[in-house]
């Protein structure tokens, strides 16, 4: 059994309203029938442009959203019909690292008591143990346990987001979900927390579900990657499939995109450039929602992909990669 | 002549808590239809060059020095508000980072493209628009005419960033300053926007000032690389020579700590350790010694100079501010052929 299991997740936003108390006037389709397997100790990378839903399912995994329909299952216990009381045990399982270490962390909170602070959410332990276990999380993520009573505006950006992992860490949870942890640091920066991360992993057996959308860096830190495009999975394979073979038009597009930081293969490679824009989840394309950006929507006949979805489906020549497109590789 | 030419550019902000040294000689030249780069952190200094050789910092609290800053054989610094403000948007434009926050959300777009030619070109509201749309069309915008009359907001990251783009094109410059183009964009935009750039480059001839953290984007557009730490530059050369051969030991910590999508992902990532320091307070010597593996006794007195080297390979002139730069290169040479994150003996470390 997975760890964590979601199947067939939507979650659909209200939007606008028709009269006074009337109905919503249009849903947005945020996410729209995603299905993931997380295993214990395995770090899942979620890509995706902008908008694209990512962030979303996470929140709704934690939580933070309830969801429109679907499961989310952990340890095979379903997630989305508990209560607010029976959800407590469960959030200390899930904990989260956010992406801008300066909205993040309380600024009138010492380090100390941001840090106490989940623990004393679950009752756990008495004042004296937890002012120990903040010492001891500050030594896990590489902080100076001395700093213990600093503020948060006493630290850089680099090490707030230490702070916030080690918050994550207070609970010993099984899954840390990682919201683009290292998009707002620095280069020499961003590889230090991705080397923690990585530390913490084995140390802790953590499972992560890692969004980003530097792809080179998910490439570094995830054994298994998922890219999403407007609220669906449009593949799932092991990293070096997925990087070395990707079978989606949209990831070829997406890996294409990344710019090598070598000025010869930069200047020499061949690059897809996808028209346009992510389109609207109020109002997306029939069919395929990639038909209207994709590159080799040509290639299959009668026009098949404006008029129908693909179905996210192992290849026919098997293996553990699943692929939603109409294109027939053979 | 060179286009744009900047000798020892000095900026400190003088704040409560003390003078912040943000730019300590800065040399910067800049030819016609050339692309150069300036890479470095948050806190090099990057973003302030380009505002300063602008007249756009505000003084106080920033006081701006330099031995030369000439524009075409103008001195920038001796023109008149008015003067500049004739340069400015005309013959030297700029891109910032974010588009939402530098376009005014309460005009339409056609309101904020027209100006531009109202003032600089004098031309009629009717005039400018038509010119507008057509350069609106230039930037691969959709249905130009009718995104005139729409506001920043109802439009996405990837079409507001166009319309900076439109923008600062709109009067033709000589120079485009482009801070973070494309870092607020996904991947995919920042693809379209980097050819767009360089279509239009090929076509005018302007030359571009390109400041980004992303060294993937430099390799692709810079001809030249200027790397600054500190407020300083510590290194200048060809993009080529530059990525194949560092000679100083911040640019190779950079480039060795970026994950690419042909380095080895079990290997662990090459990290500098330490922070960048604080520019109130920088410490004496070489402001990188405290992260720098290279470090000898010298570094922590002395301040090193861009000193000239000789690149092996292309022969070209190339500067690093650093006394251990013929180590480096005589360090890199020998570690040729293993793989560049398995070298990294020197280094290593956590803060």
């Amino acid at each position: 059994m997975s760890l964590l299991a979601i199947t067939d997740l939507h979650k659909h936003f209200p939007v606008g309203k028709e009269g006074l108390f009337g109905r919503p006037a249009a849903w947005l389709r945020a996410v729209d029938g995603v299905s993931l397997e997380l295993e214990r100790g395995e770090t899942l990378g979620l890509v995706g442009e902008s908008g694209c839903g990512k962030s979303t399912v996470a929140r709704v995994i934690i939580g933070l959203h309830s969801a429109t329909s679907g499961s989310v299952r952990y340890e095979g216990v379903e997630l989305t019909t508990l209560t607010r009381r029976e959800w407590i045990p469960y959030r200390r399982k899930m904990q989260m690292i956010f992406q801008d270490p300066y909205a993040s962390l309380d600024p009138r909170q010492t380090v100390a008591s941001i840090l106490a602070e989940p623990l004393a959410i679950h009752k756990l332990g008495r004042p004296r143990d937890r002012r120990l276990r903040a010492i001891e999380l500050l030594e896990a993520v590489g902080l100076n346990p001395r700093h213990v009573h600093r503020y948060p505006h006493e630290f850089s950006g680099g090490q707030r987001q230490r702070i916030g992992i080690a918050r994550a860490l207070a609970l010993e949870p099984d899954i840390i979900i990682c919201d683009e942890p290292v998009s707002a640091l620095d280069v020499s920066i961003q590889a230090q927390i991705i080397n923690l991360l990585e530390e913490l992993q084995e140390r802790f057996q953590l499972a992560y579900i890692f969004i980003a959308h530097d792809l080179a860096v998910v490439r570094h830190i995830c054994q298994r990657v998922a890219v999403m495009y407007l609220g669906r999975i449009v593949e799932v394979a092991a990293r070096d499939e997925l990087f070395g073979d990707p079978r989606h038009p949209y990831t070829r597009a997406l890996l294409s995109a990344i710019p090598h930081p070598d000025p010869e293969l930069e200047r020499t490679r061949e690059r897809v450039v996808l028209a346009g824009d992510v389109p609207s989840p109020l109002d997306p394309p029939s069919g395929c929602s990639f038909h209207p950006r994709c590159p080799e929507r040509a290639e299959v006949p009668d026009d098949r992909c404006a008029r129908e979805a693909p179905a996210l489906v192992p290849r026919a020549t098997g293996g553990a990669r699943l692929r939603a497109c109409h294109l027939d590789e053979s | 002549m060179a286009l744009l030419e900047v000798r020892n550019l000095r900026v400190r902000f003088e704040m409560y808590h003390g003078t912040v040294l943000a730019v300590n000689g800065v040399d910067i030249t800049l030819e016609e239809g050339e692309t150069l780069g300036l890479v470095g952190e948050s806190g090099s200094g990057k973003s302030v060059t380009n505002l300063a050789f602008m007249g756009l910092l505000p003084t106080p609290p920033a006081v701006v020095a330099a031995d030369a800053m000439h524009f075409e054989g103008r001195d920038l610094m001796r023109l008149s508000e008015s003067e500049l403000r004739a340069i400015r948007g005309n013959e030297i434009s700029m891109i910032f980072q974010d588009p939402m926050t530098s376009l005014n959300p309460l005009l339409t777009i056609g309101r904020q493209l027209t100006e531009v030619l109202e003032v600089h070109k004098g031309m009629t509201r009717r005039a400018a628009r038509k010119a507008c749309a057509a350069s609106l069309e230039d930037v691969g915008m959709p249905n130009p005419e009718a995104r005139l009359d729409q506001y920043p907001h109802e439009l996405s990251g990837g079409l507001r960033q166009r319309v900076m783009i439109a923008m600062a094109l709109l009067c033709q410059p000589k120079i485009l300053l482009a801070d973070e183009p494309t870092t607020a964009l996904d991947v995919t935009i920042q693809a379209q926007i980097l050819e767009l750039m360089k279509d239009i480059q090929a076509k005018t001839g302007m030359a571009i000032l390109l400041v980004t953290h992303d060294l993937g984007v430099i390799a692709g557009m810079a001809e030249r690389v200027n790397v600054m730490y500190a407020g300083r530059l510590v290194e200048t050369a060809s993009t080529g020579a530059l990525f194949a051969r560092p000679l100083h030991p911040y640019t190779r910590g950079l480039l060795s700590s970026v994950p690419t999508l042909d380095s080895d992902p079990d290997a662990e990532l090459y990290t500098i350790p330490g922070q960048p320091p604080d520019l109130v307070d920088l410490p004496a010597g070489c402001a990188f010694h405290a992260r720098c593996g290279f470090a000898v006794d010298r570094c922590r007195d002395e301040l090193p100079d861009l000193e000239r080297h000789t690149d092996p390979v292309t022969s070209e002139a190339r500067f690093s501010a650093c006394f251990e730069s013929k180590n480096l290169a005589a360090f890199v040479k020998n570690a040729a052929g293993t793989d560049d994150a398995t070298v990294d003996a020197t280094g290593g470390g956590r803060p």
